[in-house]
């Protein structure tokens, strides 16, 4: 099956690249499925969307990113996030004592909001329900 | 005379003791260059995919975003300085400072009043030493930023530029909103802001190149708004495909363009930290060989004060026993 090069760029490192048969992504239009070959094309990733990566080899990589955007090109694809963490590096008890204290609303209103959304992000990614 | 051999022997101890701390963060300093160059190497990919990004949405989208144009009369800008945390850095965060003053003095020549952002304890406390009014501040990460402090910056920045010289904005970040309004610099997170920050109508920064280890520039650059470069030439990879928009490129400009300004301020904190370690590791490998003069000096000092005591001792026994010889 023809794969396509991903490139997981955070604005601190480079974190992942390598090839893929799909990336799945949400952007802020909906959601959508990179194969080879797919036409050039810019998105921003919807807050609290997950990535997922499916590898050469089946196995699928999601990633939380935070503040992200999409492109594609004939070269292959390049995810840009702020932020960006792979489900099995998160940690989930931190998470959700995060989600806890984001929905307590003792801080400020748009810092509550993001806190809270970056936190669902991160349990979504990591498989819990919420 | 033993008084002052152990004046010297103490004064030895406490120049090589002090040398001990300066030879220490001589080391910290060096190893945190090569941290901070990694650092800023690291980085390189993500500024490098944006601008991609960037280059292919002004090709296709209509560039009237706010960020892009120039204010027909501006009456404010924005200088954000950024020094260092602690002293013992040479010239440093004053090098800074004063290419600061300089771009200062340049905007009010064209009639604009400069604000004041600064980063950094030691510009912080130099301004309000001088009681110059700061717009705001942020403290405790000049040596290792992240992009979560760039974002700040950033943030209170853009919310700043956005609302232009004609208005002012509520600080959006996360001080506490319950201080007295007005009243200037005041600190938060870490050292957050006041509730009204002052609209601007350009954003200058001044931070410090690193050149190499040896060299470091205070530099003054506009960040805000940018100017857009129009280029005949192909892009070196071949012509920018038609891109597909999601959402459509307007949009898509509106959102990438305070990331990609941040982008460059995380960039800027990232030199500036280089240069700040570089500056230090340069202090402390002055201050450690002084010390290593000193006790050179001191002890040459202290051979000589007790060469003089055998010396003395001799010629008194010697005296004493003349005196008692020429008695009998």
């Amino acid at each position: 099956m023809a794969t396509v090069h991903v490139e997981l760029v955070s604005v601190e490192r480079p974190l992942w690249s390598g090839e893929a048969t799909i990336v799945l992504a949400r952007t802020t239009e909906g959601e959508l499925g990179i194969m080879a070959g797919h036409t050039p094309l810019l998105g921003e990733l919807a807050p609290g969307a997950l990535v997922r990566i499916r590898e050469d080899g089946g196995e699928e990589l999601i990633v939380a990113a935070h503040g992200g955007f999409l492109s594609v090109t004939d070269k292959g694809v390049s995810v840009l996030a702020e932020l960006a963490e792979f489900a099995e590096d998160i940690d989930v008890p931190r998470a959700e004592a995060a989600l806890e204290r984001a929905r307590s609303g003792d801080e400020e209103d748009r810092q509550a909001k993001t806190a809270e959304l970056r936190a669902l992000t991160r349990l979504r990614a990591a498989g819990q329900p919420v | 005379m033993a008084a002052r051999l152990r004046e010297f022997r103490q004064r030895i101890r406490s120049v090589e003791s002090t040398k001990k701390i300066t030879k220490a963060m001589e080391l910290i300093a060096g190893s945190r260059i090569a941290k901070a160059r990694g650092r800023v190497e690291s980085s390189r990919p993500y500024t490098e995919e944006i601008t991609k990004v960037l280059t292919a949405l002004a090709s296709s989208a209509s560039v009237d975003h706010p960020l892009l144009t120039e204010r027909a009369e501006p009456k404010r800008a924005a200088v954000l300085v950024v020094t260092s945390d602690r002293g013992l850095a040479g010239g440093y965060s004053a090098n800074a400072i004063r290419a600061a003053e300089e771009l200062q003095a340049l905007l009010r020549e064209e009639g604009k009043e400069p604000k004041l952002y600064v980063i950094g304890r030691k510009g912080v406390g130099y301004y309000r030493f001088r009681d110059r009014p700061i717009d705001a501040q942020w403290t405790g990460f000049s040596e290792q930023p992240a992009y979560s402090d760039a974002r700040d910056v950033g943030d209170a920045l853009i919310a700043a530029f956005t609302a232009g010289a004609d208005d002012t904005v509520e600080s959006a970040r996360s001080g506490s909103p319950d201080g007295p309004a007005g009243s200037p610099a005041r600190s938060g997170s870490p050292d957050g802001g006041e509730d009204q920050i002052e609209g601007v109508d350009e954003i200058h920064i001044v931070y410090t190149e690193f050149v190499n280890v040896v060299t470091q520039h205070a530099v003054a650059k506009r960040i805000a708004p940018m100017v857009i470069e129009e280029s005949e030439e192909p892009a070196p990879e071949g012509l920018i495909p038609l891109y597909e928009f999601e959402p459509d490129p307007e949009e898509l400009l509106d959102a990438l363009l305070p990331k990609y300004v941040t982008t460059r301020l995380y960039a800027a904190l990232l030199e500036s930290a280089a240069s700040e370690s570089a500056a230090r590791q340069r202090a402390m490998k002055s201050a450690s060989d002084n010390a290593d003069e000193l006790v050179v000096n001191l002890r040459r000092q202290l051979n000589a004060a007790r060469q003089a005591e055998i010396t003395q001792e001799i010629s008194e026994i010697v005296g004493g026993a003349n005196a008692l010889a020429d008695a009998r």
